[in-house]
């Protein structure tokens, strides 16, 4: 029932471990070819795997584990899932109805446990409910703000036979949210759209979460305006980033001209991004002098961080495509001389080049490595890009460039180390023919290096590029420059050889330290049809910059030391440095 | 690398200190929310506010149609106007809930707590707790030779107020059900 259930919901793919508990579904799966079901080696590389499957897709993904430590295992990567907004149905095995309660063999309270990492969850004790209770589950995955759903059956419930109910018959939910916007308030927008002399638009994963035709949309209606686009971590490639009025990613540690003209606006046009705190910095000194529209699904997020002056609850796609047909009906203008003089203010901040940095001859740099794996795929027609958490997480994000959406898989709001490497399998399996790179720091990769296993047992050819730098860069980072350089516990001791180590699970590996041999090295890694470990030693102490310290205002950036910060700071219109 | 405008060797930049230091005022909304009468919302609920660091006064929760298993839970919750909303809209997003009603920014609405007193007390104490219970309109539901259970209905402050003038007289023990919150008019 469940597998007929699964099927009728067009699923073709599930990540899942089995146990005890979860028997009689795998027993199913097992005397069926519709589903294919991937066999990971730890329960929380099913969920990030299913992630990665999911936000490639746009489909939302399935994981199914045992009772007990099969769901706890899989809490991390459901956190994960809710806090980034990526829809999953996650099924688990519970002990039989009449052993709950009792400490049963792998009994957990796993709907206690999940309740505040899902979006809902289901205790099924009926074997009636249990179809119906799945088509449910998809229908709150992925309708309004998407996230992780979970059923956990009892396996008496798995075992019983029951009346079937196919997704047409199913009870649709009361839970609908509000997919229109306002028409008042989209016409305010474009009245700001209008009016306004030094506007932008601050994109985030929302867009993403809404489908391709909404970044088309988005493209549009920033083309046809003119106005400049920054977009958070989570958003990147809902508008290309070879586009002309992209000024690349803002917050912490996004660029300067992004950050200044996000601080130094009148107009700022939030589409499907929630005021994360990597974004703000001191919300007193957020953007002060500008008016804000807040395009987003859920009422909760608007008015939780920064209050606005317009808010629209909506879908991303509808409000774009309404907001342009009042926008064009009106005549479509704009202040377009006001606009070019503030296109001159932020091409003054573009000459600050805030992401250079001069090569070493001895050592790779992080930065370098980064720019030639970008120029050595960047005509990939299908280039998928995971990343890991922690510095080579921010350069990926810098030194890479998306053109299209769905193309970028990373842990944003959970910043979940352990993610990037199952996300990729989880990209490759739904992408087959896809380059899939994992770009990732030693210590990261280590968190859930177990999924070889998997990456070799299913031939994905998953590429895991390491910046290797010793260390739990980030955590480095933060305490030179705001804990007095006590270097507290952020090395990574005792590495494995990654050659060693890949030749150990049947795949290839490379070491790779000399910038001269780098290029080679990436091209040796792209031409081997299987998974490649890629172990590149790079600058051990290496800074991530820009970074705005948090709890202040984007106007107060630490630059790289490349930057050139001459002739900036007069018209940054606020305090550099 | 251009200057650092940071002290080197503090952690005050925190990334926990953003909360804005402009303390708004703090307000004490009560607020109806109607439920599907599932196992486990109303955890789904008092987690809501655990989690995310809200305040509950008092709540009350109980199925009020049978027929459609609809529950309504009554929370009394205090915080600054922009908690407020907050709250409001975080309770809007769980799924098994149909709708959140905010009595207090909706107009007047009548409210009630039901209270069981037990007061304990010989001589001119005794004489005068019966006494006070009049004025208040409690009932005597329970009596022995040195003891009555007074059973009072009102608005939380009038219970307070109760509670207070019987403290001195021998006051042993209150249970106090939660406040029940209706709008006042006919919708
Ligand atoms: C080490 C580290 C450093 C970081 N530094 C940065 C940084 O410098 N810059 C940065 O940007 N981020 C950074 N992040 C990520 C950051 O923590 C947040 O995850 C990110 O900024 C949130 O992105 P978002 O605002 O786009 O929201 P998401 O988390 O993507 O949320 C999407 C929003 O859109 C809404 N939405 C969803 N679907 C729809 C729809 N169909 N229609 C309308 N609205 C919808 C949702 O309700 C939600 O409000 C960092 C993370 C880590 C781990
Ligand atoms: C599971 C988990 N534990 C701890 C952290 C805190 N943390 C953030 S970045 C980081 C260091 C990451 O080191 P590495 O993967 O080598 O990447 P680098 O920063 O060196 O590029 C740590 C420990 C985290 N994000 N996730």
């Amino acid at each position: 029932m469940v597998v007929q259930a699964l099927k009728d919901q067009g699923v073709d793919t599930v990540f899942g471990y089995p146990g005890g508990a979860v028997l009689p579904i795998y027993d199913e799966i097992f005397l069926q070819n519709d589903i294919r079901h991937y066999l990971v080696r730890h329960e929380q590389g099913a969920v990030h795997a299913a992630e990665g499957y999911a936000r490639s897709t746009g489909k939302p993904g399935v994981v199914l584990v045992t009772s007990g430590p099969g769901a706890t295992n899989a809490v991390t990567g459901m956190t994960d899932a809710l806090m980034d907004s990526i829809p999953l149905v996650v099924l688990t095995g519970q002990v039989p109805t009449f052993l709950i309660g009792t400490d049963g063999f792998q009994e957990a309270d796993t709907v206690g446990i999940t309740r505040p990492c899902t979006k809902h969850n289901w205790l099924v004790k009926d074997p009636g409910r249990l179809s119906d209770t799945i088509h449910q589950a998809f229908q709150v995955a992925t309708t309004g703000r998407p996230g992780p759903v979970l059923i956990d059956i009892p396996k008496d419930v798995q075992f019983a036979t029951g009346d079937y109910t196919a997704p047409e018959e199913a009870r649709v939910h009361h839970y609908q949210p509000r997919m229109d916007g306002d028409e008042a308030a989209i016409e305010a927008l474009v009245s700001l759209i209008e009016t306004a002399e030094r506007p932008v638009f601050y994109t985030g994963g929302g867009v993403i979460n809404s489908g391709p035709e909404a970044s088309r949309l988005l493209r549009e209606l920033v083309d046809t305006t003119g106005f400049p686009i920054t977009s958070t971590l989570m958003g990147l490639g809902a508008y290309p980033a070879s586009g002309k009025n992209w000024l690349g990613m803002l917050g912490m540690h996004g660029l300067y001209e992004a950050n200044l003209a996000m601080h130094d606006c009148d107009l700022m046009i939030n589409v499907g991004a929630r005021f994360d705190d990597r974004i703000t910095g001191r919300v007193q000194d957020f953007s002060p002098g500008s008016r804000k529209v807040h395009i987003d699904i859920d009422p909760s997020s608007i008015n939780k961080v920064i209050r606005v002056d317009v808010p629209i609850i909506g879908d991303v796609g509808r409000v774009l495509k309404r907001a342009l047909e009042v926008w064009k009906a009106r005549g479509g203008r704009t202040e377009a001389e006001a606009v070019r003089q503030w296109w001159y203010r932020i091409n003054d901040w573009r000459k600050v080049d805030c992401l250079a940095f001069t090569e070493s001859k001895k050592t790779i740099r992080p930065q370098h490595a980064l720019s030639r794996l970008e120029a050595l795929t960047r005509d990939h027609p299908q280039r998928y890009i995971s990343t890991e958490v922690g510095q080579h997480q921010m350069w990926a994000a810098q030194y890479l460039r998306f053109d299209e959406p769905n193309r970028w898989m990373t842990s944003g709001g959970l910043g979940t180390m352990g993610y990037g490497f199952p996300a990729s399998i989880g990209v490759q399996v739904a992408h087959p023919d896809a380059l899939v790179i994992n770009v990732a720091g030693e210590a990261s990769w280590l968190m859930n290096m177990q999924e070889m296993g998997t990456a070799v047992q299913y031939r994905l050819p998953v590429k895991q590029f390491i910046l290797n730098n010793e260390r739990l860069g980030m955590v480095r980072q933060w305490q030179e420059l705001l804990h007095g350089e006590r270097y507290s516990h952020s090395w990574s001791e005792s590495l494995p050889d990654f050659v060693k180590l890949a030749e150990a699970f049947g795949a290839k590996g490379i070491m790779v330290s000399d910038p001269a041999d780098l290029d080679d090295a990436i091209r040796e890694m792209l031409a081997h049809d299987g998974p490649v470990i890629f172990d590149c030693l790079v600058e051990k102490h290496e800074n991530c910059f820009p970074m705005i310290p948090s709890g202040k205002p984007h106007n107060e950036m630490l630059l790289g030391e490349n930057a050139s910060t001459e002739g900036a700071i007069g018209t940054s219109g606020g305090m550099l440095v | 690398m251009a200057a650092l405008n940071i002290e080197k060797g503090t952690s005050k930049h925190s990334a926990y200190d953003l909360r804005d230091p402009h303390v708004e005022a703090q307000e004490t909304h009560t607020l109806a929310v109607v439920v599907d009468n599932e196992a486990g919302v109303l955890a789904r609920v008092i987690g809501l506010f655990s989690g995310r660091g809200y305040n509950i006064e008092s709540l009350t929760v109980a199925e009020t149609d049978h027929t459609g298993h609809v529950s309504r839970i009554t929370v009394v919750t205090t915080g600054t106007p922009s908690v407020i909303e907050q709250i409001k809209a975080q309770l809007g997003r769980i799924v098994p809930v149909h709708e959140v009603h905010d009595l207090t920014a909706d107009g007047a609405a009548v409210e009630r707590e039901l209270a069981l007193f037990k007061v304990s007390g010989t001589g001119n104490e005794r004489i005068e707790a019966l006494r006070l219970a009049e004025i208040f309109r409690a009932n005597v539901v329970d009596s022995t030779l040195e003891s009555f259970v007074f059973e009072i209905t009102g608005t939380p402050q009038k219970v307070d107020a109760f509670a207070d003038l019987m403290r001195p007289l021998g006051l042993v023990e209150i249970a106090r059900t939660g406040v029940a919150a209706l709008s006042r008019g006919a919708a």
